[in-house]
């Protein structure tokens, strides 16, 4: 199981976890089993293409997944998968 | 230190029926929400902005009501999103916009003008926007200001702090320009420096202001802080007697002021004291850091993020921008473009406009510059157009930077001695001296 942290804003969709585990080997696939378990997270996470919304920003490890394989890019076991809202300005 | 999990979201009371400031809406999927200090829509992760009534605000925002107010950013207070304007807080805005006669010949610009945002407060632009966010932070009752800084945030926000009695928590880039980070030090604020890009001291701040509540001025303060950027177009339209020029040239980094631009010149005219006529934005990005002009060329605004930037263009060099789709959809719609600046074209910019015009500006204003230059060779400034340049931040931030492939100018062929580059050799304390040196052809 790999582990995923929910920013504020979806917690009310998991009623109120920080952090949840998901299982998945790739992040494709974690955010997947994610949305089957927290259904209410469909709407805010996935965009209309069935890929991550492009206001969610999705790292893996603290790293963009847009510098790793995107949705593909492998998850491990010991893996922590953050979710954030598309923001910066200097 | 601990950090003390604090509510994410401080709302205040519905609008009345002749409110001004309506409430925050999503700029995605129009979803409205009361003002607070949160920044990202509930419904679909779209980024908030402020909503106003235009209708009220034109009741009292006339050309005549604004002559009669004192300078600063504050004399534009109905479209600003605070109720009224603060009690404290530092002198910001009201820059002068100069000609620029002798610069333009060199950049092939017949009418240019310079902003120059060189002198505000912490001698940056940035102090517009954090003035904004700084004074809505107060009313939150937030327990400290903060951001995540390429530089002249860093000393914005600082400076904003110790002006309203906050104390201020700066997130930069470990290896940062040093004369940035002294200057909030010098504010008094905390500087926590990261090691990894701006891109990861955003992500850090952004999982940092959640769990905090601390105010970062560009994170959940946002929807307020990039308001802040509107009064540079008001003061542009009144300074040149409440019109638009033909095109506007500014820097894009997050690209959030370059699209708040466009929205202050639209307001103006919605409200009546500018006449609608064609407005074009170009924008400037280091090509060492260019995602938002990389997108423009392939004619696509998605925004492929730049890992590892590499440019003396620090101010600039953010390689995954939140507003990036929207300056390329503004460069389109408008008929502009959004140019990469290499950093040597950069230095000489920088050169040009401090030797000829007397403005010595920081890295963002040289890209500016040289993209000015760019746009008039690519056609998108057309010979006899009007075009506004805005010089962003201030020399003294970036000392070193203008150097980079300059030919230095001294008497013994070039060569730079052990001082600072660019001075003649040091000559004895006496005329006879000085009269050798002028001799040797130093005029």
């Amino acid at each position: 199981m790999s582990l995923v942290r929910i920013p504020p804003t979806l917690r009310t969709a998991t009623g109120g976890e920080k952090r949840v585990e998901v299982a998945g080997t790739t992040v494709r696939e974690v955010v997947s089993a994610l949305v089957v378990a927290y259904p209410g997270l469909e709407a805010q996470l996935i965009g209309q293409d069935g890929d991550l919304n492009p206001f969610v920003n999705a790292f893996l490890n603290d790293t963009d997944i847009r510098h790793l394989e995107g949705l593909d890019t492998p998850v491990g076991d010991r893996d922590t998968l953050s979710l954030l809202p598309a923001m910066a300005g200097g | 230190m601990a950090i003390e999990t604090r509510p994410s979201a401080v709302a205040t009371p519905p609008p009345t029926a002749d409110a001004r400031i309506l409430g925050m809406i999503c700029r995605n999927c129009r979803r409205a929400q009361p003002i607070g200090l949160s920044y990202v829509c509930a419904a679909c992760f779209g980024p908030l902005e402020v909503q106003y009534d235009y209708g009220v605000a034109a009741r009292t925002f006339t050309r005549e009501a604004i002559a009669a107010r004192p300078p600063g950013i504050w004399r534009y207070a109905e479209l600003l999103p605070l109720e009224v304007p603060p009690v404290r807080g530092l002198p910001v805005g009201s820059t002068p916009l100069t000609t620029a006669d002798r610069l333009g010949p060199v950049l092939g610009i017949e009418r240019l003008w310079l902003k120059d945002d060189t002198r505000n407060p912490s001698l940056s632009f940035k102090d517009r926007a954090v003035a904004v966010a700084a004074a809505r932070a107060v009313e939150f009752g937030v327990e400290a200001l903060a951001c995540a800084s390429t530089g002249n945030l860093a000393g914005a926000t600082a400076a904003a702090a110790a002006a309203v009695g906050l104390p201020a928590y700066v997130f930069i880039p470990a290896d940062l320009e040093p004369a940035k980070v002294d200057q909030a030090l010098a504010y008094g604020a905390t500087v926590v420096p990261v090691d990894g890009t701006y891109d990861d001291v955003n992500r850090l701040c952004l999982e940092i202001a959640d769990e905090t509540g601390w105010g970062f001025v560009n994170i959940n303060l946002r929807p307020f802080y990039a308001e802040g950027s509107k009064t540079l177009a008001y003061e542009i339209a009144e300074s040149l007697g409440w019109r638009s020029p033909d095109v506007v040239v500014a820097p894009v980094a997050s690209g959030a002021m370059f699209t708040r631009l466009a929205r202050g010149f639209e307001e103006l005219v919605e409200l009546g004291l500018i006449e609608s006529r064609p407005l074009r934005f170009v924008g400037g990005q280091a090509a060492g850091c260019a995602p938002v002009a990389t997108a423009w060329a392939a004619g696509t605004d998605v925004i492929e993020p730049v890992r590892e930037p590499d440019t003396i263009v620090r101010s600039l060099a953010i390689g995954n921008p939140a507003d990036g789709r929207y300056a390329v959809q503004l460069a389109n719609e408008s008929g502009g473009s959004i140019e990469a600046i290499e950093d040597v074209t950069t230095a000489e910019a920088i050169r040009d406009v401090a030797r000829l015009e007397g403005i010595y500006p920081e890295t963002a204003g040289g890209v500016t510059l040289a993209a000015a230059a760019a746009a008039r060779r690519r056609g998108v400034i057309r010979p006899g157009d009007e075009v506004v340049a805005l010089l962003t931040g201030n020399g003294l931030k970036t000392p070193d930077a203008r150097w980079l492939g300059a030919t230095v100018g001294t008497l013994d062929g070039g060569r730079v001695g052990p001082g600072q580059p660019g001075l003649t050799p040091v000559i004895r304390p006496s005329l006879s001296a000085f009269e050798a040196w002028l001799e040797g052809g130093a005029a």
